[in-house]
């Protein structure tokens, strides 16, 4: 998709393009039923009927990687377990996204000093795109997660030339019943400006 | 092809058969033999409850050797009991079986307790108890709610999860959290009985008894249930107490033990309750479904305890012990050992302590753990869908097994 998403022109007409590609990948999103620790059991209480995930399209538990594309890391990583989590992100078909729920994937949790096993953050083998903090997170606090994923994909560009993270979709006038609870005119905050030297080791 | 049946052969014995009505000589055997596979369980799977890691030989759907592999979940357990000081380690123990918090705050604390040498007000071991069995009624509804998942009943999940939604929202009431609850401290509990919570449990047990004639009718009856459980997976009583199977595995053996009967602690020996035990009221004794109903059974004991509790309990009184001083709080020198009731078996804590604020060791026997220690002996020569429904019904918790 490279070589294609590249040589179009900036028109409106990608614009609109984009939006219905991500209105489909954000209200879509499959899970993939993946319980570590403590988290997984509020994130089934997400899955079952008081707080019922599938309202926000994002109900579909997969047992496989290979049929999802969310993947909630539902617990603490420790070093053996690491392993398994970048192989599954790896079986995992493009495009495909992390959220790290709980407070030990997001930085080593409770188990941040003594810890000696445990791997502190997710983000040093997975690329996260949401960071759900709490010990365990309660269910709200994961539907705000889906929600918020759900507007970073919407901010996302498919076809539409333009610099990454920086999506405008101000000339397009969408009313918000056209595309269901997603707003579209998301503003992606500007990257901060990193330190040349580090930006270009890493 | 005879250099490939030799080299075959060498590897493993041979299956000869000769099938009835081959027109060839009896001399000349066809060979039909299967070979050992060997498939991995896990460690993400849906029905391992957790990140447990079984390598499973089968021949056919035949299991002929199992072999759980542990450490998913390793989380330094032990070694943070020695680094943090006992008060701090409190929040941890919710941690272990997060399906019980309440329990393992309560282990520990007893545990605490009994080598400080702490006594306890009555009115928080009342308290105690609520909280304590209201927390095993909701680890034993996910207990049952996730073995029809694990059996491919969708539905009674979600009638679990209702009930387990009240319990929760109850204990949230009490101490703030839904999950880990950091409730019972040492010396007593967090925070006396909110106005007006008590008549709000008496209302949700009145409830839920109904609901659960309501979930028997849609999973413990249910024909295909009982198919899939009764006859599979049976520990002998003998088994059982040689791999120290405790809780629900072992009573649904038809072994009537339980610690809150044979040493109570908190203030068990004021209650009246029955201990169920498995019969072998659908297959033998010490089946998958024997050991789902010991817990079903359970449940209405905790509802029973729950009210005498809330009748017996006096208005009003002291919730914290007096001589504890928790921002110095240093234990006696000595050491202890308290086993109480979890959902899941005798959960133990072993604590030496040399007279600092942390202890000098810290070790927990985690029922769990001696549970899954069954699953060599007790897989091979079951079906491989039969995996499932034994690892299911004997409800193991990782955080607990690998601590």
């Amino acid at each position: 998709m490279g070589l294609f998403e590249r040589s179009l022109p900036d028109v409106q007409l990608f614009k609109i393009a984009d939006l219905a590609v991500n209105w489909g990948r954000a209200s879509s999103l499959w899970p993939m039923t993946f319980g570590i620790a403590c988290c997984a059991i509020e994130m089934m209480a997400v899955g079952a009927a008081t707080f019922d995930m599938d309202r926000f399209g994002a109900g579909a538990f997969r047992a496989t990687p290979r049929q999802a594309d969310l993947m909630i890391v539902a617990g603490t990583v420790n070093a053996k377990m690491a392993l398994i989590v970048k192989r599954l992100w790896d079986q995992m078909p493009e495009p495909k996204y992390v959220m790290a729920m709980g407070a030990c994937t997001v930085g080593g949790g409770p188990y941040w000093k003594h810890g000696y096993n445990v791997v502190k953050g997710i983000d040093k083998f997975v690329p996260v795109d949401v960071h759900v903090p709490g010990c365990p997170p309660r269910p709200e606090a994961i539907i705000e997660g889906v929600r918020f994923l759900q507007r970073k994909i919407m901010a996302k560009r498919v076809l539409a030339k333009g610099a990454e993270g920086t999506p405008d979709f101000t000339g397009i006038s969408v009313s918000p019943g056209t595309v269901g609870i997603l707003e579209p005119t998301v503003r992606m905050p500007a990257p901060p400006a990193a330190p040349a030297a580090e930006g270009a080791r890493a | 092809m005879a250099d490939a049946m030799t080299s075959n052969a060498a590897s493993a014995p041979a299956k000869t058969l000769l099938l009835p009505g081959d027109p060839r000589p009896p001399d000349l055997h066809v060979d039909v033999r299967t070979q050992e596979l060997q498939i991995n369980m896990g460690p993400q799977h849906p029905s391992t409850h957790g990140v447990l890691r079984v390598a499973i030989w089968v021949d056919g759907e035949i299991v002929t050797r199992a072999e759980p592999d542990i450490g998913y979940l390793h989380r330094c357990a032990e070694k943070i009991g020695e680094s943090v000081s006992c008060i701090q380690y409190v929040p941890y123990t919710d941690r272990y079986d997060y399906l019980a918090a309440m329990n393992n705050n309560l282990g520990y604390c007893l545990a605490v307790e009994k080598v400080a040498e702490v006594e306890v007000p009555e009115k928080a071991q009342y308290v105690r108890t609520v909280a304590v069995e209201l927390n095993r009624i909701a680890s034993h509804l996910m207990a049952v709610g996730t073995y029809g998942l694990d059996l491919g009943a969708f539905t009674p999940f979600f009638y679990a999860f209702r009930e387990r939604e009240e319990i929760l929202r109850l204990l949230e009431w009490i101490c703030g959290a839904r999950l880990t609850y950091n409730f019972i401290r040492i010396g007593g509990v967090m925070r006396d009985m909110p106005a007006g919570w008590a008549a709000d449990v008496r209302k949700f047990l009145d409830v839920f008894e109904e609901r659960l004639d309501e979930f028997n009718d849609l999973l413990t009856h249910n024909h295909i249930f009982v198919g899939r459980t009764a006859n599979v997976g049976v520990i002998p009583p003998d088994m059982a107490i040689r791999y120290g199977l405790t809780g629900p595995n072992l009573r649904g053996s038809g072994l009537r033990y339980d610690l809150r009967r044979e040493q109570p602690y908190l203030l068990y020996d004021r209650f009246q309750f029955d201990v169920p035990v498995g019969t072998g009221l659908k297959g033998q004794v010490g089946d998958c479904w024997d050991r789902y109903w010991v817990r079903v059974l359970e449940m209405r004991e905790c509802v029973r305890i729950i009210r005498q509790a809330l009748d017996q309990m006096p208005a009003t009184g002291e919730i914290m012990a007096k001589n504890v001083r928790h921002l110095a709080f240093k234990s006696k020198p000595g050491e202890g050992y308290f086993g109480i009731e979890n959902p899941r078996g005798e959960l133990g804590y072993y604590l030496i302590s040399d007279g600092g604020a942390n202890s000098y060791r810290s070790r927990i026997r985690a029922p769990s753990f001696c549970s899954l220690s069954i699953l060599e002996s007790m897989l091979p020569g079951t079906m491989l869908a039969d995996a499932v429904a034994i690892i299911g019904s004997i409800d193991i918790v990782l955080g607990e097994v690998d601590r």
